[in-house]
C-alpha cells in the first residue's frame, strides 16, 4: 500500500484523530477490476467518440484524454464489467467478452 | 417569494465534450455493485457545477461503499453523520459557511455548493423530517434522493418509495401476497408543496436531463430537490447492463415522469413519443416477476397501469400539456 | 471588572453565549432550557451577536446540524434538557467520536416516563457513555462561569471534545441570583478565536468525515478517542486556574468542603451541594466532623482525586439525583465506590437516591443522612447500600 492509504496494521497512534480519512480520493488505489466476469472490448475504428459510454459508466472506467476515448484502453483495474457501455453504445462497437478469454 | 437566478453565461446543460474535462469528484475504486444507478447519478449531478462542492451523505449504499476506511472515493469535502439526517447535516455545513462568509472569514466571492445525497429510506421515511425542516428554513443546498425504491443497503426492505406490486424482503410476494399493496408515496409532490424554488424528477439514463437539472439546481438560491430513480440490479433483480435501459423504460412508460417545477411552475422535460405499457418496464425486473403469474398478478399489473395513467394525466394538466 | 446583576440561571447562560458569540447555534426548545434559546434568539434579532441562529425542527436535527457546523470549521453552541437530550442520543456519540468541540448546556430534567419537567440528573447521567465532558454548576454564577470555560476546554487542541454544561432545572435555571457578569471584551479575549482542525470548508484539503469502519479499524479509532480524556482532565484544571487568574473565581475538578479531617461526608452534584454546605457548617458548629465533596467534573471521572479526597472518611453517603434502573445502585455511587476500590480503599459508603422528578430535598433530610453516617461510624456495621430519601410509601 502507498503513502496515500493507512497501512493494514496501522496502530491507533498512526492515524488522524476522529476517524477521518485525510487522503481524498485514495480509493483509486483499491482495485475492483478483479470483480469482472465480462470485459468490454471496443472496436476503435467503429467508435464515433460520442462519449455515451463515458457518461454512463458507474465506475469512471472509460479513459478519456483530449476529449477522446478512441484508442484509449479501459481502466481495467477498476472496470467491473457491468456491460452498460456496450448497451448504450449507439453503434454497438463494444463487445462484452468473457474474462477468462484473456490471459492478463 | 423565491430567489431563483440561473447564472449568466451558463449553457444549460454543457455538452459531453465539455463535461469530460470536469474534475473527478467521485473516483473509481468505490465498491458499489456493477451497474449500480447511484454512482452514475452522483457523477452526473456533480458535473452540474464547477464551483466547490461539499457533500453530506446519509447512511446507505453510497456512503458505505464509497468510504470503507481507509479508502475514500471522494475528492471533495464529505461528511456522513447518520441515516436520517443528511438534510440536517447539510443545514449545519451551510449555516457555518454562511456565518463565516458574513464575518469575512471566507471570501465574499466564494460560491460553495452544498449537496445532500440520501437514498429513498433516508429521504421518504426516516429522513423526511430533516428534509422538510431544512427546506422550510430555506438553506441553500441541493438535495438528491437516490431512489432505488427500497432499503437496499440492509437487504431490500420496503420503503414508502417502493412501488405498488414490488417484491421486497418486507413486502415479499408469496402464496397469499402479490408484493407491496400500497401505492408509493409521491414525495416529489410533497416537496412541491413546500413551495421551494426548484423541484425535479430525473433518471441517470438520460444524462442531458439529469445534468441539466443539476446545473439549474446549483444555480438556484435556496433549497432544491431532485428525485432520481436509480435502478438497483441487485434489489430489482435485473441485468446490471440494463440499468440505463430500465431507467429509460420508467420514463417511456410514464411510471417515472421526468419533469421540473420551477418556482411553482410545472414543466415536462421529457414526453415519450409513444407511451409504452407498464408491462414493458415491469417485465425485465425480477422484483415484479410474480405479477406475470396468475389472476392476482394480472390484477395488480392493471392497478399499476391505472395508477400510472391517472398520475400521468394529472401531471400533463399541471404542465399545460393535456 | 465584572458587573453584578440579578439573573436567572438560564439568562446567565444566555449572557455567556452572547459574549462568546459563537458562529452557529442550532437549537430546539424544551422545558426548562427553553429560555436560553429564546433569550439568545432575541440577542440575535437585536443584532447583538454575529451567530447564524438556526431554529431546527427537532433536537436530533439540532445536534446533527451542530456536529456538521463544527466539522465545517467554527464555534457551535446549543442547549437542551431531558428528552431533548435523549432524542440526540445517537448523535452525541458521533459528535465526540468525530472530536468536534460543541458546547451544549444541559438544564437537567427528569427523563420520561412519566413525563416530568422538573429537576433530576437522569438526562445527563443517561448520556454518560456518550463521550462528552460533563461539568456541573451549583448555581447561576457557576452556570455562567462553566459555560465560558467549556468553550475553552472543548476547543483546546489537546482536547477537541464536546462539553455538557450542566445546571439543575428550575432550581438554578429559573431562580434569580446575583451573578457577576464579566465585561464582553474580557470574555471574548479569554475565550480567544476558534482554531479549526481539519475543517470541511477547507476545500483545498477535502476530508472524508464519518467513513465506515469495519472490524479492522474501529477499535483503533475508539482507543484513540479514549486517550483524549486524560489530557481533558488536565485541561479542565488548567483552564479553571486561568479563569481564576482572569476573573478571580478559580475552578477545579471538585470542591472539598471540610474534607481534610472529616469523619462523615457526603458527595453531591449540582444545587444540592449548595444545601449540603449549609448543613455541614451547622454540623461543624455542633462539633461533628462533617464534610462535603462537591463534584464539579463528572466526565472525565476523576477517580484518583475522589479516592484521595475521601480516603480518611469513616462513612460516606453518595447522593444520586438519578436512578439507574436495573443496576444495583445509582450511577454516581457506582463510580465513586469503584474509584475507592481501585485505590485499595474500603471506606463505608452508602447510596442515597433522592430528588427524582424535582422532589424537594431539605436540609433536615441531609442532616438525617449525616446522622445515619454517624451510626455507621460508631457501630462499625456496614452501610446500607441504597436508600431513598423523600419518597412516600
Amino acid at each position: 500500500m502507498s503513502d496515500r492509504v493507512y497501512a493494514k496494521d496501522a496502530g491507533w497512534k498512526d492515524m488522524a484523530a476522529g476517524g477521518v480519512i485525510p487522503q481524498a480520493g485514495n480509493a483509486v488505489e483499491y482495485e475492483t477490476g478483479g470483480w469482472r466476469t465480462f470485459r468490454p472490448v471496443r472496436n476503435d475504428e467503429a467508435c464515433i467518440n460520442c462519449l455515451q459510454c463515458w457518461i454512463y459508466c458507474p465506475d469512471d472506467a472509460i479513459v478519456c484524454e483530449d476529449q477522446t476515448i478512441k484508442g484509449k484502453p479501459y481502466d481495467l483495474e477498476h472496470c467491473k464489467g457491468c456491460g452498460i457501455c456496450a448497451k448504450v453504445c449507439p453503434v454497438k462497437c463494444i463487445e462484452m467478452k468473457t474474462e477468462t478469454d484473456f490471459q492478463d | 417569494m423565491w430567489a431563483f437566478a440561473v447564472k449568466e453565461g451558463i449553457t444549460v446543460p454543457k455538452n459531453l465534450k465539455q463535461l469530460v474535462d470536469s474534475p473527478v469528484r467521485l473516483t473509481a475504486g468505490h465498491r458499489l455493485c456493477p451497474g449500480c444507478g447511484e454512482p452514475i447519478t452522483v457523477r452526473q449531478v456533480l458535473m452540474g457545477t464547477d464551483d466547490p462542492v461539499i457533500v453530506a451523505n446519509a447512511t446507505g449504499c453510497l456512503e458505505v461503499s464509497t468510504t470503507i476506511f481507509p479508502y475514500t472515493a471522494w475528492n471533495v469535502p464529505w461528511m456522513h453523520i447518520a441515516f436520517e439526517n443528511a438534510a440536517a447535516a447539510a443545514s449545519g455545513l451551510e449555516a457555518m459557511y454562511e456565518s463565516l462568509k458574513a464575518q469575512g472569514k471566507i471570501d465574499a466571492d466564494a460560491n460553495y455548493k452544498f449537496v445532500a445525497f440520501a437514498g429513498d429510506g433516508g429521504t421518504y421515511d426516516i429522513g423526511f423530517q430533516a428534509l422538510s425542516g431544512a427546506v422550510e428554513r430555506r438553506h441553500s443546498f441541493l438535495y438528491v434522493c437516490l431512489n432505488n425504491q427500497a432499503y437496499m443497503n440492509t437487504g431490500v426492505q420496503r420503503s414508502s418509495a417502493s412501488p405498488l406490486g414490488a417484491h421486497t424482503t418486507t413486502s415479499p410476494s408469496g402464496r397469499t401476497s402479490v408484493g407491496k399493496q400500497m401505492v408509493q408515496k409521491d414525495l416529489t409532490e410533497c416537496m412541491v408543496a413546500h413551495e421551494m424554488p426548484y423541484v425535479a424528477q430525473s433518471i441517470p439514463g438520460r444524462w442531458r436531463d439529469l445534468v441539466g437539472k443539476a446545473e439549474k439546481a446549483f444555480a438556484t438560491e435556496g433549497p432544491s430537490f431532485i428525485n432520481v430513480l436509480a435502478p438497483c440490479p441487485l434489489g430489482w433483480i435485473c441485468d446490471p447492463a440494463d440499468t440505463v435501459d430500465i431507467a429509460m423504460l420508467a420514463a417511456d412508460t410514464c411510471i417515472w415522469p421526468l419533469y421540473e417545477v420551477v418556482e411553482g411552475e410545472y414543466k415536462l422535460t421529457y414526453k415519450p413519443k409513444e407511451k409504452k405499457p407498464v408491462d414493458e418496464y415491469l417485465q425485465p425486473q425480477g422484483r415484479f416477476k410474480h405479477l406475470f403469474k396468475g389472476d392476482e398478478g394480472a390484477q395488480m399489473r392493471q392497478r399499476i397501469q391505472e395508477n400510472t395513467d391517472r398520475k400521468w394525466e394529472q401531471l400533463l394538466k399541471k404542465c399545460g400539456e393535456a | 471588572m465584572g458587573k453584578v446583576m440579578p439573573l436567572e440561571g438560564n439568562h446567565a447562560v444566555a449572557e455567556a453565549m452572547r459574549q462568546i458569540n459563537p458562529d452557529v447555534v442550532a437549537a430546539y426548545p424544551i422545558t426548562p432550557s427553553t429560555e436560553i434559546v429564546q433569550t439568545f434568539a432575541k440577542f440575535h434579532a437585536d443584532g447583538k451577536v454575529k451567530t447564524n441562529f438556526v431554529a431546527v425542527e427537532s433536537e436530533h436535527s439540532a445536534m446533527s446540524a451542530c456536529t456538521a457546523a463544527a466539522a465545517a470549521g467554527g464555534r457551535v453552541m446549543n442547549a437542551t434538557s431531558a428528552n431533548g437530550l435523549a432524542l440526540m442520543w445517537e448523535i452525541l456519540y458521533i459528535t465526540s467520536s468525530l472530536r468536534q468541540p460543541v458546547v451544549l448546556t444541559v438544564v437537567n430534567r427528569a427523563l420520561s416516563g412519566n413525563i416530568n419537567i422538573h429537576c433530576d440528573h437522569s438526562d445527563a447521567m443517561g448520556a454518560r457513555d456518550a463521550g462528552w465532558l460533563q461539568i456541573y454548576g451549583e448555581n447561576a454564577q457557576e452556570a455562567y462561569d462553566n459555560c465560558i470555560q467549556a468553550v475553552a476546554i472543548a476547543e483546546r487542541l489537546d482536547v477537541r471534545l464536546p462539553v455538557m454544561n450542566c445546571l439543575d432545572g428550575f432550581l438554578v435555571s429559573h431562580a434569580y441570583e446575583m451573578v457577576e457578569v464579566e465585561e464582553d471584551q474580557a470574555v471574548a479575549d479569554w475565550v480567544g478565536p476558534y482554531k479549526p482542525v481539519m475543517p470541511l470548508l477547507d476545500i483545498q484539503s477535502p476530508y472524508t468525515v464519518g467513513p465506515l469502519d469495519l472490524w479492522d479499524y474501529y477499535f483503533e479509532h475508539k482507543r484513540s478517542q479514549i486517550e483524549a480524556y486524560g489530557p481533558a482532565k488536565a485541561a479542565i484544571i488548567e483552564e479553571g486556574k486561568r479563569f481564576g487568574e482572569a476573573f478571580g473565581r478559580e475552578y477545579g475538578l471538585m470542591e472539598c468542603v471540610d474534607l481534610d479531617d472529616a469523619e462523615v461526608a457526603v458527595v453531591a452534584l449540582g444545587s444540592t451541594a449548595g444545601m449540603c454546605k449549609d448543613v455541614v457548617a451547622d454540623l461543624r458548629d455542633k462539633g461533628v466532623k462533617a464534610g462535603l465533596l462537591k463534584l464539579r467534573v463528572y466526565r472525565p471521572f476523576p477517580a484518583e482525586e475522589i479516592a484521595a479526597a475521601l480516603k480518611n472518611c469513616k462513612a460516606v453517603a453518595v447522593f444520586d439525583r438519578a436512578a439507574s434502573y436495573g443496576a444495583a445502585c445509582g450511577p454516581l455511587y457506582a463510580e465513586i465506590t469503584s474509584a475507592l476500590y481501585t485505590s485499595g480503599l474500603s471506606v463505608p459508603c452508602t447510596n442515597v437516591i433522592y430528588g427524582l422528578g424535582g422532589r424537594e430535598i431539605r436540609p433536615e433530610q441531609i442532616a438525617d443522612v449525616f446522622d445515619s453516617l454517624n451510626d455507621v461510624k460508631s457501630s462499625g456495621q456496614p452501610a446500607q447500600p441504597v436508600s431513598y430519601v423523600g419518597v412516600r410509601g
